[in-house]
């Protein structure tokens, strides 16, 4: 195993956990205002990209923000919740990514290939979501720790961090876009008759479910996904959506810092050859401070 | 229809080149064979506790175990007034394995043997080395093979809901997964019993004695040579009853005589000699294997004055350096009699693999290492192979893992290849080293006797790495 690609991993990460508390109250408010807010708002988004400047990037979208967006403001002082967006089916999934990672959809399970990173990184996910999870189960069975609990696996690629998750006892539910990605991670899935039960595969974006599954998941596993969504707001507040109250979101991402564009991409998939050239744009990476600017302001 | 692919396949995956795989059949569509978790292939002291320590092991819970045994199930009713002539020497961490399960209860139910001290010394000089703990704790324990073997059955039972044990089987094919996910490729490993049947599994773990069938399968390498020496085991009498908690080893030149306390009166034999001494020894009548036996212990025969003053010389020196407690030379109790149709001999030779671990297969005990009888460790690495692995498994399956992941087995082989290597190599040493009467060996190994009795530390080192 490559171990320096471990080490850049661990270098510009965060892990994130939110919640329990996540609830998402029912009231709506006015539509047509608020689409409009969430349209301007990507394209104030992709006015900010700076790379290099991150101290100044914050301020600068607040300001931004403060200054276009002032009615939005006074929505935000009356407290209104997420789910006026119902309606909205707004797109998180970005049709690039996907082309990138169908290249990539049948080698998901060499443990020495493309996937090694994400392997290996699995000795720090699973026991970081089991752990935290155990915290809120009272007594767990032996053997299988997580037995009773509901896990929903946005992005889950492979299968690689769902299957773990279901060897300790969840029932699962693993959603990609990518077709083929749902069909490696379910021919993998179907050898063992233990996992064949616990989880399911549906080949879908997070928003083609977000009616049907509202507040039925303990917990929702986004790992290594939000730096490749298109819209970051509309997919925690998705995530936010599905989960039961007292629900816990488990997000991982690679860290937005100097360091992170050093060795996660200068280094990995420029020199090293690690992860394949184009996984990763700098820009989209996502620090924990705006992770949490994106969820406290609706109390979550 | 199953299609052989071609070795040349792993080429794709240099970063772990493990050597060719033998041939790897696809098999087309999925089975109704059982899929077990883990298979441990072959009965025997070490396959028994392995399969035992799983099925305790508190993140095994809910998986399913199966023990393979080819030959019929012992139940032993009831303990024979006789001593039966195999017995171990079983260290202290050993005993901590065994306690670990709830086996080592039942072995102080039936019988064993503490021993405190070892004395163990050259046949060509007078230099001894005397091992034993500081406050005269235990060192180790004698037990029969058959008292452990009924131990590790009763646990066995006690956990029947996770570990299935399979007697009368004997495993003939492996089928091994292909090194990389195909569509329709089973990734499991598929194993054939003589009876015909099937069964799939995603950890094989092989501890079928120095002859493995599952390591010859798998196509790992094994380092082996036979020594010229055969062990001779038997059951003997002592002319009077001793307290009897010493251990005594003595290197005579055709190879080490060992006498083990079984009791009061009762003392297990271990001679390695000379094949033809070795078969001389087991069909001459019993009072001349009587004789052989304590003249082996007592004659100073192969003493010469030249090794007896060189040692003397450095013993003086010794003691004028530190005032050492003066371990002068013991006698062992003296035989006098040999238990009926107890004298019984096998080769000895010396083996290890060059891999203990494939993807999905593990080997452990005399499948991985085989060593000389001369100190007594052979059983106890099998034993310290199972506390790596287990450590491992147990890690593994609470973090959700796929149990045959080369990432732990790996780390199981470190380990114990790191332990075991170092082990063999000093045993096999000390075998070439004791084999001859020739002076200047004889002269280095006096010396090196005494310097080594008379450094507590280093004593310490040696007893506290034998016990692990």
């Amino acid at each position: 195993m490559w171990g320096g690609g471990k080490l850049s991993y661990f270098g510009g990460r965060f892990l994130g956990v939110l919640g329990p508390g996540c609830r998402s109250s029912q009231t709506k408010g006015p539509r047509l205002i608020s689409s409009a807010v969430y349209s301007k708002n990507q394209l104030s988004w992709t006015l900010e990209i700076k790379p290099g400047v991150f101290n100044e990037y914050r301020n600068m979208w607040f300001k931004s923000y403060r200054m276009t967006f002032s009615c939005l403001n006074r929505m935000k002082s009356y407290r209104y919740p997420w789910t006026r967006l119902y309606s909205t089916s707004q797109n998180t999934v970005d049709s690039s990514e996907v082309k990138t990672f169908l290249a990539l959809a049948h080698k998901w399970w060499d443990e020495q290939g493309i996937y090694a990173p994400l392997h290996s990184m699995n000795d720090l996910r699973v026991p970081f979501i089991r752990d935290n999870l155990l915290k809120v189960i009272p007594n767990h069975q032996p053997g299988k720790p997580l037995s009773g609990m509901k896990i929903l696996d946005v992005g889950c690629g492979g299968g690689l961090l769902t299957e773990p998750l279901g060897r300790l006892g969840a029932s699962v539910i693993g959603i990609d876009p990518v077709n083929e990605n749902i069909k490696t991670a379910q021919c993998h899935k179907s050898f063992d008759p233990v996992l064949d039960q616990r989880i399911e595969y549906r080949a879908c974006s997070l928003e083609e479910i977000v009616e049907d599954t509202a507040e039925t998941f303990d917990a929702v596993v986004a790992s290594e996904v939000v730096e490749h969504v298109l819209d970051l707001e509309t997919f925690l507040q998705h995530c936010c959506q599905v989960l039961k109250p007292g629900g816990s979101l488990f997000v991982t991402t690679i860290n937005k810092t100097q360091l992170s564009y050093a060795l996660g991409i200068v280094f990995s998939e420029q020199i090293a050859g690690i992860v394949p050239k184009g996984t990763h744009t700098w820009e989209k990476f996502v620090s924990p401070e705006k992770l949490e600017s994106i969820l406290e302001p609706s109390k979550y | 229809m199953a299609a052989r692919l071609a070795v040349s396949r792993w080429g794709l995956a240099p970063a772990v080149y493990r050597g060719p795989l033998v041939s790897c059949r696809r098999w087309s569509g999925a089975s109704a064979d059982t899929v077990y978790d883990v298979v441990v292939s072959g009965g025997g002291l070490v396959g028994a506790a392995m399969a035992c320590a799983l099925g305790h092991d508190i993140h095994f819970c809910d998986k399913k175990i199966l023990l393979l045994e080819a030959g019929p199930k012992k139940v032993l009713e009831k303990l024979s007034e006789t001593y039966s002539n195999r017995v171990s020497s079983i260290s202290p961490g050993s005993a901590t394995l065994l306690s670990s399960f709830g086996a080592w209860d039942h072995i102080c139910n039936m019988r064993y043997r503490a021993f405190r001290r070892m004395q163990v010394w050259d046949a060509c000089s007078e230099a001894l080395i005397m091992f034993d703990k500081d406050n005269l704790d235990d060192m180790g324990y004698i037990v029969e093979n058959d008292v452990i073997m009924h131990a590790l059955t009763k646990q066995l039972e006690a956990v029947s809901d996770r570990v299935t044990v399979l007697y009368r089987s004997r495993a003939v094919g492996y089928t091994w997964p292909c090194p990389f996910t195909m569509k329709d490729s089973s990734p499991w490993v598929h194993i054939t019993l003589g009876d015909g049947s099937t069964l799939q599994t995603k950890l094989l773990i092989g501890a079928d004695g120095h002859n493995s069938g599952v390591r010859q399968a798998a196509g790992i390498q094994n380092v082996s040579w036979n020594y010229d020496q055969s062990a001779v085991v038997a059951t003997l009498h002592l002319s009077e009853a001793t307290e009897n908690n010493v251990a005594w080893q003595r290197f005579l030149p055709s190879g080490p005589i060992a006498l083990l306390p079984l009791s009061d009166t009762l003392s297990s034999l271990v001679w390695s000699t000379s094949h033809e001494h070795a078969a001389e020894l087991v069909s001459m009548d019993e009072e001349k294997f009587v004789d052989a036996i304590n003249s082996a212990f007592w004659n100073d025969a192969n003493h010469t004055d030249f090794i007896d003053s060189a040692g003397t010389m450095l013993q003086y020196a010794i003691s004028l350096l530190k005032p050492t407690k003066v371990s002068a030379r013991q006698l062992p109790p003296s035989v006098a009699s040999v238990e009926a149709k107890s004298r019984v001999l096998f080769p000895l030779g010396l083996g290890h693999a060059a891999e203990y671990v494939r993807p999905r297969v593990a080997l452990i005990g005399d499948a991985a290492h085989r060593v000389h009888p001369l100190a007594g460790q052979g059983v106890n690495m099998g034993f310290g192979d199972i506390s790596s692995l287990v450590h491992h498994l147990s890690t593994a399956a609470f973090n959700g893992r796929d149990l045959g992941s080369m990432n732990h087995l790996t780390g199981y082989e470190t380990d114990r290849q790191r332990h075991n290597t170092a082990l063999l190599a000093a045993t096999d040493l000390l075998k070439r080293l004791y084999s001859t009467n020739a002076t200047p060996l004889v002269l280095l190994r006096t010396w090196g006797l005494q310097a080594t009795n008379a450094v507590s530390p280093l004593k310490e080192q040696i007893m506290a790495f034998a016990s692990k």
